[in-house]
């Protein structure tokens, strides 16, 4: 049996202990919105907050976040107003829209590390997360309008606030 | 060029067959009573203006054509039938809809339907659905207007022709009605047919007021908060899991042995079953069912399949391209769709002839969502659930795997996770659908995992081209010759909506199309030959610009070579060919779809030169521009396209770097403008991938890669500047979801030539192949 928290709620789950977070995020829990990309943590359109740090939630067994803060896209802002997603609408970012849940949890996560990126901060980060509608023009121009956002917003944390 | 979609309604006279949209929701409410869905999932996906999901099914309102419905709280239900998957389809044909009909846009919902007949075709792709809804949507809308404009009329006690319409109201003199009002209040009954919509009168371009305009996607909000819901998010109570086990060929291979002894071993596992498939979309194949996806995936990997592989276990990139190279040598075989009086004498009387071949690599789909489906029969009605681009094509083929009739069969619509002409090709459905069969019908979820996807791709096909142009002297030419092969994927799909060539011949107009440019060069012979060992080793599939975006990779080069050739500017020689002439006039263009030719060719052209300062000297070393032109998909529905690109050739590693690239369309009206942009944009990117980052390889008979350690596409580390520009026009709108992609790569090649003074003329372009060239180059 593991035990985790989830968007701020405990939850526990009898599952093998190697089975993907990914998977019991999705089937066992039922919340959709991470995404299977590439099943090797290439892509970054599973990725979620563990700990407040993105993680590619396809590469984690379960067993590894025992006791652990998990965040996804449908817990990062109780009202989806995060000022990631807040940016991603004004710019208009998402196309296809299927990496855009774990382009934002990274994007997230990038404001904590650097409250004003850099281009080149952003493409470092960012690098890791694919976009195969090559939406990328815009995922940086809104990190950079997010960032303003961020700043009158208080902080760029996770609304459950449980793991800053 | 070809549209499936007249076509197959011709053949199959599936036009409206007068259901109405209430029986249908009837239908459809009663069966999302009985789904029990556990998820999201309903019958439809309907958007509101909020971008909030509403939820499905909506009552059913005053419907004055199959394709809106008004409720009385004022709403409008806007019918898409197109797959959203990524273009904002929903909200660029809602606009033009609610234009047309004077409605309130904050009023406007979008609604996916599931699988209908009285839909007519249903079909994504081609860069079509705003070209082929635009006169559609606005006869709805005005049909819709001038039905509540006569009961607002007659509740406000004037003449129809006395009062105004505006956001949703009718208005004379001082006194309004709304048409939340008019339709709880009057109760209209009048519809329409489609031939009295047609002979509705429509505003005038100077009278919209929401086409054109800049307006937030509706799909948008969802994408932000994980709400939207994919193929993949598709649940129902009781589905198992299942992942297919990939013979070794695409066809031929047959199992031999089966051992699950391993996969017993694996919690969760319960059982394979190897395919019995009568469409025979895929042979030899093996499923495997799990209580969990993670136990699927494990399970498959220990399945132990032993097959007698088909013929082609050995077939390889290189076999596919020397296959091509005969075929365009050969002057037998394959379609002439172009072949001009006297092209024949005029390379029999040429002084020389100029040739060039250029060849491209396989390019996968790499869609980000694997393909998917879930499949299951409940009250006698087959039920496919997934993200899909053409329908109606591949009804009758699930029909055939299931041996039920097509009307027993219905697939409910979702966002696509990526379709870039993937889902065109429903074949992932079959094994779903089989497996499921094989349990009575119970619920099957078959997710392929990436490596699978890739191993069952319908890739881009592996192409050949041989341009040549009869020169009289040094500087004169008087005839040209394009010959291309590559695997047709409408031959091996849908071969009814196979065009048929001047001689005759059927051809795969998607594998030529682009060939047959809007230059006059004298008399033309295009040949488009479809290369059957690319047909018979994989399935080819439809990729993002299809053959427009490879057929200008030869086009745009060879008249680069040329102009050096015989001495004349890139630019200048391609503007004196877009003269808007040619044999029979053909160039002048032919309203509606073409109005004005090449002369609007010209026109990018020369606006594109002036933005990226084309002939100004670049101060970095190895550093130039290059520049290439098109008329995005088809001769019938050209989008007049001019792309420019910033080269810096790094001589000690090979590696080319765009720094920027422009982008000069003529789409005609611009529906959604920021929409357009978006498209140009990922398709200006699909284009540098293209060229730079990707390139399959087909090793015995499969592709190469399976992943992103191999396989990879641009990131957002390689995103160069851009500059994207549309220019203004009431013409009639064609597509853009494809038209970025087509001239980056030339214009690429084009400027790493101008850059360093060599020739790539394989596609990708690869390090290797410019260091290889640089040396070549020196030794020369």
């Amino acid at each position: 049996m593991i035990t985790f928290r989830l968007n701020g709620r405990d939850v526990s789950l009898d599952v093998p202990e190697d089975t993907p977070l990914l998977w019991a995020i999705r089937d066992d829990l039922g919340l959709t919105g991470t995404k299977f990309g590439c099943g090797v943590g290439q892509c970054g359109a599973c990725t979620v907050h563990v700990g407040g740090r993105a993680t590619r939630s396809c590469i984690t067994p379960i067993s590894a976040i025992q006791g652990a803060d998990v965040t996804t896209i449908e817990g990062l802002d109780p009202q989806g107003s995060h000022p990631v997603q807040q940016a991603w609408r004004e710019i208009q970012v998402p196309q296809c829209g299927y990496c855009q849940s774990g382009q934002i949890m990274q994007a997230a996560s990038l404001l904590k590390d650097y409250p004003s990126p850099t281009d080149e901060e952003i493409d470092g980060v960012m690098g890791g997360s694919l976009c195969r509608c090559m939406t990328y023009i815009r995922i940086r121009k809104a990190i950079k309008q997010a960032a303003e956002l961020a700043r009158n917003y208080g902080s760029a944390t996770e609304g459950d606030s449980s793991n800053g | 060029m070809g549209n499936p979609e007249r076509i197959f309604a011709r053949r199959s006279g599936r036009a409206g067959n007068g259901l109405s949209r209430r029986s249908f929701l009837m239908t459809a409410l009663g069966a999302g009573l009985t789904f029990g869905f556990s998820g999201k999932a309903s019958a439809e996906q309907i958007i509101g203006p909020d971008g909030k999901a509403v939820p499905s099914p909506v009552p059913p309102g005053f419907e004055p054509t199959i394709w809106c419905s008004v409720q009385p709280d004022g709403f409008i239900d806007v019918n898409i039938i197109r797959a959203e998957m990524g273009q904002h389809v929903g909200t660029a044909l809602a606009r033009i809809l609610a234009d047309e009909m004077e409605a309130d846009w904050e009023k406007i919902r979008i609604v996916h339907v599931d699988t209908d007949p009285k839909w007519g075709m249903m079909v994504t792709g081609g860069s079509w659905s705003v070209w082929q809804t635009w006169d559609q949507f606005r006869q709805a809308g005005a049909a819709a207007r001038t039905v509540l404009t006569e009961e607002g009329a007659k509740l406000l006690g004037v003449p129809a022709d006395q009062c105004t319409v505006r956001n949703s109201v009718v208005s004379a003199g001082t006194r309004s009605v709304s048409f939340g009002e008019i339709v709880s209040q009057a109760k209209p009954t009048r519809s329409f047919t489609p031939d009295e919509m047609a002979k509705l009168p429509l505003k005038t371009p100077g009278e919209r007021r929401l086409i054109g305009q800049q307006v937030k996607a509706l799909d948008i909000p969802g994408k932000t908060t994980g709400e939207a819901v994919y193929g993949i998010d598709a649940r129902v109570d009781g589905m198992v899991y299942a992942r297919p086990k990939i013979p070794p060929t695409r066809y031929g291979s047959k199992v031999l042995s089966v051992d699950d002894s391993a996969a017993k071993k694996v919690p969760g596992y319960i059982r394979y079953i190897a395919l019995d498939d009568p469409s025979e979309t895929v042979p030899g194949w093996v499923v495997v069912l799990a209580s969990s996806y993670p136990a699927a995936i494990r399970a498959t990997d220990l399945l132990n399949v032993r097959w007698q592989a088909g013929k082609t276990a050995h077939v390889s990139e290189r076999d596919i391209l020397d296959h091509g190279r005969q075929q365009t040598a050969s002057s037998s075989g394959g379609s002439r769709i172009m072949d001009d009086k006297g092209v024949d004498e005029s390379f029999s009387k040429a002084a020389h002839v100029f040739e060039r071949t250029y060849t491209c690599g396989s390019v996968m789909h790499y869609q980000l969502e694997p393909m998917n489906a879930l499949v299951f029969l409940k009250d006698g009605k087959w039920e496919v659930h997934c993200g899909n681009q053409w329908q109606t094509l591949f009804l009758p083929v699930f029909a055939k795997a299931l041996q039920v009739p097509e009307e027993q069969i219905i697939m409910r619509s979702y966002m696509l996770g990526g379709g870039f002409g993937r889902r065109l090709n429903g074949d992932y459905v079959v094994p779903a659908a089989l497996a499921s069969k094989a349990i009575d019908g119970k619920p099957v979820k078959l997710i392929l995992t990436r490596s699978d996807d890739m191993l069952f791709d319908s890739f881009r096909s592996p192409s050949v081209q041989t341009l040549r142009l009869a020169m009289d002297g040094k500087k004169g030419f008087s005839g040209f010759q394009h010959h291309a092969s590559a695997g047709w994927p409408t031959q091996v799909m849908a071969e009814a909506a196979m065009e048929k060539g001047a001689d005759g011949k059927p051809y795969d107009q998607f594998a030529i199309s682009g060939a047959d440019t809007w230059y006059d060069c004298g008399p033309m012979l295009v040949r488009a030959i479809s290369n059957d060992l690319a047909n018979d080793t994989f399935r080819p599939g439809w990729l993002r610009s299809v053959s427009a975006g490879w057929t200008p990779w030869a086009t745009e080069q060879f008249w680069d070579e040329v102009a050096h050739e015989i001495g004349r500017d890139p630019v200048e020689l391609r503007l004196s060919m877009l003269n808007g002439e040619g044999p029979d006039g053909r160039n002048k263009g032919k309203a509606p779809d073409s109005t004005g030719g090449a002369l609007r060719q010209n026109a990018v052209l020369r606006r594109l030169t002036e933005k990226c300062g084309w002939g100004q000297k670049q101060s970095d070393p190895d550093t130039a521009l290059g520049i290439a032109t098109g008329f995005g998909q088809e001769r019938g529905m050209p989008t007049w396209t001019a792309g420019a690109a910033l080269v810096h050739v790094n001589r000690e590693t090979g590696v080319v770097t765009c720094r920027k690239i422009w982008i000069v369309i003529d789409a005609g009206t611009i529906v959604d403008p920021d929409g357009a942009l978006a498209q140009t944009e990922g398709g200006a990117l699909w284009g540098l991938s293209m060229a730079l980052c990707e390139g399959g390889e087909i090793v015995d008979g499969q592709p190469k890669d399976r992943n992103l350690d191999t396989y990879t596409p641009l990131r957002i580390t390689d995103v160069p500047e851009m500059d994207v520009e549309f220019i203004h026009s009431t013409e009639k709108p064609t597509g853009l979801g494809e038209p970025g992609v087509t001239t980056v790569a030339p214009a690429i090649s084009n400027a790493i030539f101008n850059a360093v003074g060599i020739r790539m003329r394989h596609l990708p372009i690869r390090p290797d192949d410019v260091l290889a060239a640089l040396r070549e180059k020196t030794r020369s």
